[in-house]
C-alpha cells in the first residue's frame, strides 16, 4: 500500500513473517508492525534514542553482533528474529543485570501493575536473582513539582533526562556520576519545580522511579478503569485517558494524538481534576411549586418544561453556558434559543497565561482554560466576564426566559434571574442564584457522558463516559432535545450521534463530519470560520 | 642505568630522541631533522600521504589495530563541511604508558604527525585530547604546540604554503572512557563523556557532527617517519600484516620494566627474558597481560609467540596497545584481576545496564572471593556476568572488563579455589 503512494519501501521479515515497510523504519517498528513487541526501555517514540539500555538487541541475520532495534534502521532483505534464542538470552541477562541493584519494593511501589520492568521479568526474565552481595542504595529525593523520585528502582533509561532537554527544553534533570553509582539528580534547589511540563516524567518512565506525588500510594493501577477523554481544563483538548477507581477519577494521564498534544500533556490540566469528582450534586429534576422545589420524575418533569415553555409569549430572551459543555449540548442551547425567538446568549471561561511546550510548538496550555471555547464561539455564544469566569451576568439581566446551562452561577448575585418569567437552570450544584429558577435540572458533567469537544485549532475530538452519573444526572443535549422535541414536533436525538448529526444546521462544518469517524483522535473541522489560534 | 633504558635489540624509530632533553624543543627536534616530513606533505597531495599510510600497512596504535590508511580514506574525499582529526592522547588503561613518553621526549613528533594527518583527511583542525592527569606531558605539549605556532609550522598559513592547519590541546577530567573515540567527542564538545551509537561513525558524524577521524598518538608519529622515509622502508620490519616497529611498554614483575621499541613480530619471550631483564631471582613468570588490562591473560606457556597483531590472537588474546604486564609467582591473581575489574567499574560511563550493573556486581563478588568467601557457583555467576556484558553495549568497555575475569578464571582457575575455603581457616567460628 506505501507503495501506491509513491513511498520508497523495502522488505524485510520479521521472525519468519514477510513485513514491507517505509525506508528508514527502525527494527522495533518494523517488528510491531506485526505484533512483535521487542521490549525496550530507553526507546519512546517521542524521544531520541540513546540505544543504551540494550533491552531490544535482536538477531538480524549476517550480523555477527546482536543489534538495538531502535536505532537500527530495516535494510532490504534483512532477516530480523526478536525472539531467538541468542535474543531472548541477551533479554533475559539484562533483566537480571537490572534487577541486582532493584529492590524488589513491589507491594508497596506505585508503578506496580503497570512497570514495564515488572512486566519484562514475569514474561521472561530470571527465575531467581543470584546477587549475594548486598544492593546499591540510592534512597528517594524529591525532585519538586509533582515529581518524587525512588533511585533504587530506576533503570537509568535517562527518558526523563532526554524529556526535559530534548522536548520541555529546559533542562533541569541530568545524569551524575557514572558506573552503577550514576543515579538521575536536579541541579538546583528548586529542581523541576516551576516547569509545567514536568509531570510527563512519570508517565515516559517505565518504572517506578519516578511516580506523582499526587498519585502517592493512592490507587493500584490494576484497580484503575481507563476511559479515553479529552482533558477540559483548557482549549487545546489534549487527549487523555479519565483513570477511574470506584466512580471516583484518581488521575489524568495523556493519550497519543500527533495532531494534538503528542504523547504530552501539562501538569495544570493533569492535576486539576478534584473537580470532577464533586460532591453534593443535583441529583433529580427539581421543579418549583410556589416557593419550594419538588423533586420529580424525568417523565413527570419533561411536559411541564415543555409546557411552561410554550406557555411563555414573551420574545426576551437569555441563555449563559458553558464552555466545559459538549458542541452536542451547545448546539441543543443554540437550537432552544432560536425556537424562543432569541436573545442574548453568553458564556463565561477563565483565562490565564499561555505556555508552549518548546519541543512541541503544536502543545500550549492556552489562555482559555475550559475544553470547548471553541464550540461554545462556533455555536454563537458570546463571551461576557472577566478573567476568573465571573462577572457579565448582567447581560441577560431582563431576560424574561432565562437558560443557564453548565454554568453554576456561584458569583451570581441571590436575586438573579428572579426577574425572568421561565427561568430553566441545567447543571451541577445548586448555588443561591439557582435556587430563583423555576426547573432546576441535573446534568452530567463531561465525565459522565459521551460527547464531542471543539479544540483551538477546530479539531473535533471524541470522549466517553467514565463515570457513572449521580441520580438522574443526564446530558443537556438530551434534557434540551426532549424539550425541543415537545416544541416543534422534531424526534429528539437518542444517542450522541443522532445529536452530533443535528449540529450540521447550524455550523455546515459540522455537517461534513461524521460522530462514528472521528475515532479516538478526532477530526478537523474543515471550512469553518477562521479562528486565531490561542484566541 | 639511568632511565629510560635501552637494549640493543631495539629498533629505535620512534623512541630514538628519548631520554634526550634537547629533542624536547623546537631548535632541538629541527636539528635532528624535524618538520622535514611536514615540509614534504604539504608538498604532495592529501590522497598520495593516504596512499603512502596504506602502504607502509601501518594499523592504529590505540588498540584496534585498524589500518590507519584505510581509516582516512573513509573520510569525504571533497570537504563540503570543517573536516577534524583528533589525537587521542587519553592513554588510560591500567599498564599503558607510552604515549605519555612519546609526548614527554618528542612532543614535536606528535605535532608534526598531527599537522600531516589533519592535511591527509583534509581537515584544518586537530584536537589533541590528552589525559587530564597528564600535567607534566600537558605543559611540555602546550610549550610545543606554542613553539610550533610562532614558528610558523602551524597556524593560518603553515610553511607559506597557504594551507591552515590548526592545532589545540583539549585536557579531559580523568575519565577512562573518555578516551573511546565517541566519548572523547561528546567530552571534546563539552557534554558528557559517554559512548555514542555507531552509526553514524566518526568520518560520518564526528566531533560537532562533522567528519572526523580519531588516531593515537603512536600512529600519528609514526606518520611522521613513514611520510619521511616512504610507505616500502616501514615494511621492513614486522610481519606482512602487522608492520613496523611498535612501543611495548612493560610493568610487572620484570627486572627493567619500561618503554622498549622492537619490530612487530619480536618474539615475546625472548622479549621478556632478554630484553626486560627477565623476572626477578628465584622468581618465575607465571601470568603476562600483553596489551594492557582489558586483553585477556597469557600463562607463561605461551610465551613464545611473535609481537604482532595476528600472532597474540592466535593464542586467545590481543596485541592491545603493546601494554606488557609481567607477574610472577608471588602475585596474586585473584587481587589483580579484581583490581582491574574494580577499575572497569569505576569507569564505566553507566548508559548500557550490563556494563554499568555487571561491572559493579563483578566487583562486588571478587572482592568477597579475595576475603575468602567465595564459592563455586561464583565463578559461574562471575563467566556468566561477562558473557552477558561481552559485545552487548555500545562500547567495548563492557568487553575490557570481562576479559581479565574470563581469562583468569580459564587459566588460573585453582587460584580462585584456593580461596574459597579461607574464610573457614580463618574464622572458623562464623560458619558454625
Amino acid at each position: 500500500m506505501a507503495e501506491e503512494q509513491g513511498i520508497e519501501t523495502v522488505h524485510c521479515t520479521v521472525n519468519g513473517m514477510a513485513v514491507e515497510v517505509p525506508k528508514g523504519t527502525r527494527m522495533i517498528d518494523a517488528a510491531a508492525h506485526v505484533g512483535s513487541d521487542v521490549p525496550h526501555y530507553c526507546y519512546h517514540p517521542g524521544l531520541s534514542a540513546p540505544a543504551q539500555c540494550r533491552l531490544c538487541l535482536v538477531e538480524v541475520e549476517g550480523s555477527p553482533k546482536l543489534l538495538p532495534a531502535c536505532v537500527t534502521v530495516v535494510q532490504e532483505g534483512n532477516v530480523i528474529r526478536t525472539e531467538s534464542e541468542a535474543a531472548l538470552e541477551a533479554r533475559k541477562a539484562v533483566l537480571e543485570f537490572l534487577l541486582v541493584n532493584h529492590p524488589l519494593d513491589c507491594p508497596v511501589c506505585d508503578q506496580s501493575g503497570e512497570c514495564k520492568l515488572q512486566d519484562y521479568v514475569s514474561a521472561e526474565g530470571p527465575a531467581m536473582g543470584r546477587l549475594a552481595d548486598a544492593k546499591r542504595i540510592v534512597g528517594v529525593d524529591d525532585f519538586g513539582g509533582d515529581v518524587l523520585f525512588n533511585g533504587d528502582r530506576c533503570v537509568m533509561c535517562t527518558r526523563c533526562v532526554r524529556f526535559m532537554r530534548e522536548v520541555a527544553q529546559d533542562e533541569r534533570l541530568g545524569v551524575v556520576q557514572r558506573g552503577s553509582r550514576a543515579v538521575i539528580d536536579t541541579f538546583f534547589d528548586d529542581g523541576l519545580d516551576g516547569n509545567i511540563w514536568a509531570d510527563n516524567v512519570v508517565d515516559i518512565c517505565p518504572v517506578g522511579a519516578l511516580v506523582s506525588k499526587d498519585f502517592l500510594h493512592r490507587a493500584r493501577a490494576w484497580d484503575l478503569d481507563r476511559t479515553p477523554s479529552i482533558c477540559p481544563n483548557c482549549s487545546q483538548g489534549c487527549n487523555i485517558t479519565l483513570q477511574v477507581r470506584d466512580n471516583e477519577v484518581m488521575r489524568l494521564k495523556p493519550r497519543p494524538n500527533d495532531a494534538v498534544n503528542g504523547h504530552w500533556m501539562c501538569d495544570v490540566g493533569r492535576l486539576d481534576y478534584q473537580w470532577i469528582n464533586r460532591k453534593g450534586r443535583i441529583e433529580a429534576p427539581l421543579v418549583r411549586e410556589g416557593d419550594r422545589f419538588v423533586p420529580m420524575s424525568w417523565s413527570d418533569t419533561l411536559p411541564r418544561l415543555v409546557d411552561a415553555v410554550r406557555a411563555l409569549s414573551s420574545q426576551r430572551g437569555g441563555a449563559v453556558v458553558s464552555p466545559f459543555l459538549s458542541n452536542e449540548d451547545l448546539g441543543a442551547a443554540r437550537r432552544v434559543m432560536e425556537a424562543v425567538g432569541g436573545g442574548r446568549s453568553v458564556y463565561r471561561v477563565e483565562t490565564g497565561e499561555s505556555v508552549v511546550l518548546p519541543g512541541f510548538p503544536q502543545l500550549a496550555l492556552r489562555e482559555d482554560r475550559a475544553a470547548n471555547v471553541r464550540g461554545s464561539q462556533l455555536f454563537g455564544f458570546e463571551r461576557v466576564g472577566d478573567g476568573c469566569a465571573t462577572g457579565g451576568l448582567e447581560a441577560v439581566d431582563n431576560a424574561e426566559f432565562l437558560l443557564v446551562a453548565g454554568d453554576d452561577l456561584e458569583d451570581a448575585p441571590a436575586d438573579f434571574g428572579s426577574g425572568a418569567r421561565l427561568f430553566i437552570y441545567i447543571g451541577q450544584l445548586l448555588n443561591p442564584a439557582a435556587r430563583n429558577a423555576h426547573f432546576v435540572l441535573p446534568a452530567t458533567t463531561f465525565a459522565e457522558m459521551e460527547g464531542t469537544f471543539t479544540n483551538v485549532n477546530d479539531h473535533v475530538q471524541r470522549f466517553w463516559p467514565a463515570l457513572r452519573p449521580p441520580g438522574m444526572a443526564r446530558p443537556v443535549w438530551q434534557i434540551l432535545g426532549v424539550l425541543l422535541s415537545g416544541l416543534n414536533g422534531s424526534p429528539a436525538p437518542a444517542r450522541p450521534a443522532d445529536a452530533f448529526a443535528l449540529l450540521g444546521a447550524a455550523r455546515p462544518e459540522f455537517g461534513q463530519l461524521r460522530f462514528e469517524d472521528l475515532g479516538a483522535t478526532g477530526n478537523p473541522l474543515s471550512g469553518a470560520a477562521t479562528a486565531p489560534a490561542g484566541s | 642505568m639511568a632511565y629510560p633504558y635501552q637494549h640493543p635489540s631495539e629498533v629505535r624509530v620512534l623512541s630514538e630522541y628519548f631520554g634526550d632533553p634537547e629533542a624536547r624543543t623546537l631548535k632541538g627536534w629541527e636539528a635532528r631533522g624535524g618538520y622535514k616530513a611536514l615540509r614534504k606533505a604539504l608538498g604532495m597531495s592529501p590522497a598520495d600521504i593516504v596512499n603512502e599510510v596504506k602502504t607502509s600497512g601501518l594499523r592504529g596504535r590505540g588498540g584496534a589495530g585498524f589500518p590507519t590508511g584505510v581509516k582516512w580514506s573513509f573520510m569525504p574525499k571533497e570537504p563540503t563541511r570543517q573536516h577534524y582529526l583528533v589525537c587521542n592522547a587519553d592513554e588510560s588503561e591500567p599498564g599503558t604508558f607510552k604515549d605519555r613518553e612519546l609526548i614527554r621526549w618528542t612532543p614535536h613528533q606528535l605535532i608534526e604527525g598531527c599537522l600531516i594527518g589533519a592535511y591527509a583527511i583534509r581537515a584544518t583542525h586537530c584536537y589533541i585530547y590528552i589525559r587530564g592527569e597528564f600535567f607534566e606531558p600537558a605543559q611540555i605539549l602546550a610549550k610545543a604546540i606554542e613553539e610550533a605556532y610562532a614558528a610558523g609550522y602551524a597556524g593560518k598559513d603553515v610553511m607559506g604554503s597557504g594551507q591552515e592547519l590548526h592545532v589545540t590541546l583539549h585536557l579531559g577530567a580523568g575519565a577512562y572512557i573518555c578516551g573511546e573515540e565517541t566519548a572523547m567527542m561528546n567530552s571534546i564538545e563539552g557534554r558528557r563523556g559517554e559512548p555514542r551509537v555507531k552509526p553514524p561513525f566518526p568520518a560520518v558524524a564526528g566531533v560537532f557532527g562533522k567528519p572526523t577521524t580519531i588516531n593515537n598518538v603512536e600512529t600519528l608519529c609514526s606518520v611522521t617517519h613513514i611520510v619521511n622515509n616512504g610507505g616500502e622502508w616501514y615494511r621492513q620490519w614486522g610481519t606482512e600484516k602487522s608492520t613496523g616497529t611498535k612501543l611495548f611498554c612493560v610493568s610487572g614483575h620484570v627486572r627493567r620494566p619500561g618503554n622498549y621499541e622492537v619490530p612487530m613480530g619480536f618474539n615475546f619471550r625472548e622479549f621478556i627474558h632478554d630484553i626486560c631483564g627477565g623476572p626477578h631471582e628465584g622468581r618465575e613468570v607465571r601470568a603476562v597481560i600483553p596489551g594492557g588490562s582489558s586483553v585477556p591473560m597469557m600463562s607463561a606457556d605461551d610465551l613464545d609467540v611473535g609481537m604482532d597483531y595476528e600472532a597474540f590472537v592466535s593464542v586467545g588474546t590481543m596485541l592491545g596497545a603493546g601494554s606488557v604486564i609481567v607477574m610472577d609467582d608471588t602475585a596474586d591473581i585473584v587481587k589483580q584481576v579484581r583490581r582491574m575489574v574494580e577499575f572497569y567499574a569505576h569507569e564505566s560511563c553507566g548508559q548500557c545496564s550490563q556494563c554499568r550493573e555487571g561491572t559493579a556486581w563483578a566487583t562486588k563478588i571478587l572482592r568477597r572471593i579475595e576475603r575468602g568467601g567465595g564459592t563455586e557457583a561464583d565463578l559461574t555467576t562471575l563467566v556468566d556476568i561477562s558473557n552477558n556484558m561481552a559485545g552487548k553495549t555500545i562500547c567495548v568497555l563492557s568487553d575490557a572488563a570481562a576479559a581479565p575475569i574470563l581469562s583468569s578464571i580459564g587459566k588460573f582457575r585453582g587460584d580462585y579455589q584456593a580461596r574459597f575455603q579461607l574464610e573457614e581457616k580463618l574464622m572458623p567460628a562464623r560458619r558454625a
